[in-house]
């Protein structure tokens, strides 16, 4: 327990850190572009109600019922959500950490099951490491979207993002982290890395924004810079804390 | 094999066995902690998450 105590308060440090920093990158980079495109998500959906106006039962019923990828794109409907303003800004923020330091988590304990000392400019490698697995090639197949965007079925991407994301962690190991890797590991782990890529990523049936395509251009580049700088700082951070935490507890 | 050098790797592979295992439960805390800000269905946390999920790039309704 002792070294999970060491790696947990690694992390925690990194984690909260690198999570308050991306808090604010989110404020001035993303969230003004969701916010933007809500109110063109709002727009679109509002003359449905209207339409289903003759049978208000029935039709709250049916939208209850209706498959799984529909009650996904509903919006709130009775369920709780967080007011705009002061308390949904409190819960990105919450989020924010959470998603600091569960990623920090992952991270320190890669440096542990390697073995290597780590200091915070490896970290910045593994950080980037970090950003090619969990952003940019999950976002090759499924790039960030704004609010009122068609998408396939949740699930069916979700797991396709979370095979992505495996499969090229696998390939990026075998590439970096194997000492003398043989020409066919090498060829293994490229295909790793493209095999999602090549099967592709769950499509809707039919494209449709609700947002204009400039609003969700400049959202996938708001969401790369702050994601980058994000995975950066973490990396770098974890290295920090781990050092100082784990690897030289007592310097 | 000398007796001293068994007793250093035991210790060894003691301390990277204890390592594995804090490292495996930090991994776990890690991914449970990404699924619940990410990945859940349950309705309140994808709304409380709302903005993150699609900052982070992590699919949305």
């Amino acid at each position: 327990m002792q070294m999970f105590r060491r790696l947990f308060i690694a992390a925690a440090s990194a984690g909260l850190l690198s999570g308050l920093f991306v808090t604010l990158i989110h404020q001035v980079t993303t969230v003004p572009v969701i916010l933007e495109a809500e109110v063109f998500e709002k727009a679109a959906e509002a003359p449905v109600p209207a339409a289903d106006a003759a049978t208000p039962a029935a039709s709250t019923e049916a939208a209850h019922d209706h498959d799984h990828a529909a009650e996904d794109h509903t919006h709130g409907g009775d369920e709780w959500e967080p007011q705009d303003g002061f308390e949904r800004t409190a819960y990105t923020v919450l989020a924010d950490l959470l998603t600091g330091v569960g990623f920090a988590l992952l991270l320190i304990a890669v440096f542990a099951v390697s073995g290597r000392a780590v200091d915070w400019r490896q970290g910045v490698y593994w950080g980037l490491a970090g950003f090619a697995i969990f952003i940019l090639a999950p976002g090759l197949g499924l790039p960030p979207e704004v609010p009122g965007t068609a998408a396939a079925d949740l699930t069916a991407r979700q797991v396709w993002w979370v095979a992505t994301a495996l499969l090229t962690a696998g390939g990026l190991a075998l590439l970096f982290y194997v000492k003398e890797p043989k020409p066919l590991w090498i060829v293994v782990a490229l295909a790793l890395i493209v095999a999602p890529q090549a099967i592709g990523a769950p499509q809707p049936a039919e494209y449709s924004s609700a947002a204009p395509e400039a609003l969700a251009h400049r959202f996938i580049v708001a969401t790369m810079i702050a994601q980058l700088l994000f995975w950066a700082v973490l990396g770098a951070l974890s290295g920090y804390f781990y050092k100082r935490f784990v690897h030289e507890p007592a310097a | 094999m000398t007796t001293t050098a068994q007793t250093r790797t035991a210790t060894i592979s003691a301390t990277r066995s204890r390592t594995l295992i804090a490292a495996s439960m930090a991994a776990f805390l890690g991914v449970f902690m990404i699924w619940g800000v990410g990945f859940s269905h349950i309705a309140a946390a994808h709304n409380a998450a709302h903005d993150v999920r699609h900052s982070n790039g992590f699919p949305c309704h």
